[in-house]
């Protein structure tokens, strides 16, 4: 087990080193110019633009500025915004919070009712509720994440009135030591209504960000249940008199929960690139938002180490399935 | 009054080819602690009717009978709800493959206390105790320890015995067991039917055997039903079974026995079990029998009378021997 994990961990050591490159080398190709993005409007001298680019070290050869780059973030130095001259490690740090908070709800959205409705379709398959249900699925993977984001805006926070249209938390609470979580720090501070001001804010963007895994993670609860329940052990649980909740919730879903957590793994990634559209359409301050600011900023520290930190995430989830596999159905446990 | 009585069982498949009649009016009696062996070859509809008497059959299956009395329960007025306190408790069932009879995500331990957490409602120490006990019972070594195994870690042989601990956790009146040697070596094809009959003299169940091994039904059965096609053909004691077959099927299949080989060729049955679009229009086993004529190509035979093993023939064999005793 321990040598199973070394080994995994230790193939992440390319896929960073890949990724480093990649995203040092993408942004770099985009036109436009960090400086002449911070200059702005007004200009800039010749001699003040010189001065500048040797302090960012944009004038040294670019093998040696990625050199500098790889060894700084190995040493755990993602460097500084451009823009803001803080480290990049805080701002992410202090953002991300935000983020997960979003991702976690979207998630548990789409697998409260994703999970569900597919084991419902996949036992009343062929019928009226399989059939509604997997062309909704289909519906809410295939429709752009902006214009349903708009959509709900305008019905739940226009029309009806129910739900803020941007931020986390109504302005009136205010936190001292915050986690960053707000539910938990709404929870903590006690303060009337917070937690509900702190729910209503994110009902909407986890709805949105949560369509496209709850469509994936309900087609694919369908099908690996489908397959489950024409096993053998299906035929044994109902031979013992079990109810059919039971045999479907326990027996079966079990079984099916190893592709379904494959998804899961998957849409983490999506979720964290789907959390850049709605981050900016609802304004939710998270790693998203911060993202897309710093590419039109040209801030080549931020947007390099934001993408490496969500690599991370990303491959860490990804490693996290992988061991569930194995705590799920033991069968195949690696050696 | 038997432990279980089916009167005129029928059971079709709904097909995308049409419907599809795997069992054809079949009467099965099981006495209590008696042991019952449903002979017949693969597709002779033998598991088929088992399972519509346990109710697993998929949905695509539709069960009809005269009559399904299972311990004074009429099992096809009772509600679903009402069957499930039957099913697993009173009337159990194993099945041919063990290893993927098990669900592989749990221990042993866990889905054989799953059963008597539901049936019998004992507390956790009871249902360790009693699972011990079971295990004991079957013959599993270090019984503690193996309730913390997955199925993947035993043996086929070890599977089937869990199996068998898991159908008989309740007490079953009726054990019905499906193959449940075939996917098993010889050695221990043998040792799990001295337990099967073992566990019958213990505690006096009923017990159907299904099986398309005629060594087996020599050395276990009481009583023996032979099926083809979806119809009970025969139905006689073992011994006189063995004596004087009265369906020619059941002497073909008596014949092809190696034991009781007197050529060096082994003699076969030609042909195989008609199928969904081969049926013949008169007796089933006509195609392949060697006695058959006219009449029997034309029309279907009806069973005869228990003195004549109930055989669905018009030239039943061994007659004169019923003269002479």
């Amino acid at each position: 087990m321990l040598k199973y994990l070394a080994a995994r961990l230790l193939t992440f050591v390319p896929t960073f080193i890949g990724v480093t490159l990649i995203s040092f080398a993408f942004i770099r190709l985009l036109p436009g110019d960090p400086i002449i993005v911070m200059a702005g409007e007004r200009g800039m001298t010749e001699e003040r633009y010189a001065e500048l680019s040797a302090q960012l070290g944009f004038d040294r050869p670019i093998y040696v500025q990625f050199w500098e780059y790889l060894t700084g973030v190995l040493q755990g130095d993602l460097g500084q915004s451009f823009v803001t001259r803080r480290p990049v490690w805080d701002e992410f740090f202090s953002l991300f919070p935000a983020t997960l908070e979003l991702s976690i709800f979207a998630m548990i959205f789409a697998l409260a009712l994703g999970l569900p409705a597919g084991v419902i379709a996949a036992v009343n398959r062929g019928k009226f509720f399989d059939r509604a249900l997997m062309s909704t699925a289909l519906v809410g993977y295939s429709m752009p994440i902006f214009w349903w984001a708009l959509l709900l805006i305008i019905i739940f926070s226009g029309q009806l009135g129910w739900t803020p249209v941007s931020g986390r938390i109504d302005l009136i609470y205010y936190f001292s030591n915050p986690t960053g979580f707000m539910v938990i720090d709404a929870i903590k501070s006690g303060q009337e209504g917070a937690l509900a001001s702190a729910l209503r804010h994110l009902v909407l963007p986890a709805i949105v960000l949560g369509t496209i895994p709850l469509a994936v993670i309900a087609r694919q609860t369908r099908s690996a249940m489908l397959e489950v329940l024409g096993e053998d052990y299906i035929r044994t649980a109902r031979a013992k008199g079990l109810p059919p909740l039971r045999i479907n919730g326990i027996h079966a879903l079990r079984n099916a929960l190893i592709p379904v957590i494959t998804v899961i793994g998957l849409s983490v990634g999506t979720l964290l690139a789907g959390a850049i559209l709605t981050e900016t359409i609802f304004s939710w301050p998270g790693i998203g938002k911060w993202m897309v600011d710093s590419i039109f900023r040209r801030d080549y520290p931020v947007v390099q180490g934001g993408l490496l930190l969500i690599a991370v995430m990303v491959m860490l989830v990804n490693l996290t399935v992988d061991l569930l596999y194995g705590v799920i159905n033991p069968k195949i446990r690696k050696r | 009054m038997s432990l279980l009585s089916v009167r005129n069982l029928s059971v079709s498949f709904a097909t995308s080819a049409g419907v599809f009649k795997a069992v054809d009016s079949v009467d099965i009696k099981v006495d209590k602690g008696e042991i019952l062996s449903i002979v017949g070859e693969s597709g002779s509809g033998k598991s088929v009717s088992m399972l519509a008497v346990m109710g697993l059959l998929p949905w695509t299956a539709t069960v009809t009978a005269d009559e399904m009395i299972f311990d004074g329960h009429d099992l096809s007025m009772l509600s679903a709800r009402q069957r499930r306190h039957i099913v697993g408790k009173d009337l159990a069932m194993i099945f041919q493959e063990p290893m993927s009879s098990l669900n592989p995500c749990f221990t042993v331990g866990w889905q054989i206390k799953e059963a008597l957490r539901l049936h019998l409602g004992l507390d956790r120490r009871a249902r360790h105790a009693r699972a011990v006990e079971l295990f004991e019972l079957v013959g599993i070594p270090a019984p503690e320890k193996r309730l913390s195994a997955f199925p993947h870690q035993l043996s086929g042989g070890m599977n089937q015995r869990v199996m068998i601990a898991m159908a008989i956790s309740c007490n079953p009146k009726l054990l019905i067991a499906d193959e449940p040697t075939t996917a098993l070596d010889v050695t221990i094809q043998a040792q799990i039917l001295d337990l099967l009959t073992g566990l019958r003299e213990e505690t006096g169940m009923g017990l159907v055997l299904i099986t398309h091994d005629m060594g087996v039904v020599a050395e276990t059965a009481e009583r023996v039903s032979v099926q083809y096609a979806g119809q009970k053909i025969e139905e006689q004691p073992v011994a006189s079974l063995f004596r004087a077959p009265h369906h020619p099927y059941t002497a073909a299949l008596l014949d092809a026995l190696p034991e009781r080989a007197t050529d060096k060729r082994l003699p076969t049955i030609p042909g195989v079990v008609p199928g969904q679009f081969d049926r013949p229009a008169g007796c089933l086993f006509s195609p392949r029998c060697k006695y058959a004529d006219d009449k029997c190509r034309a029309k279907p035979p009806p069973p005869l009378g228990g003195d004549l093993g109930y055989a669905r023939c018009f030239y039943p064999l061994n007659t004169d021997e019923r003269a002479a005793s």
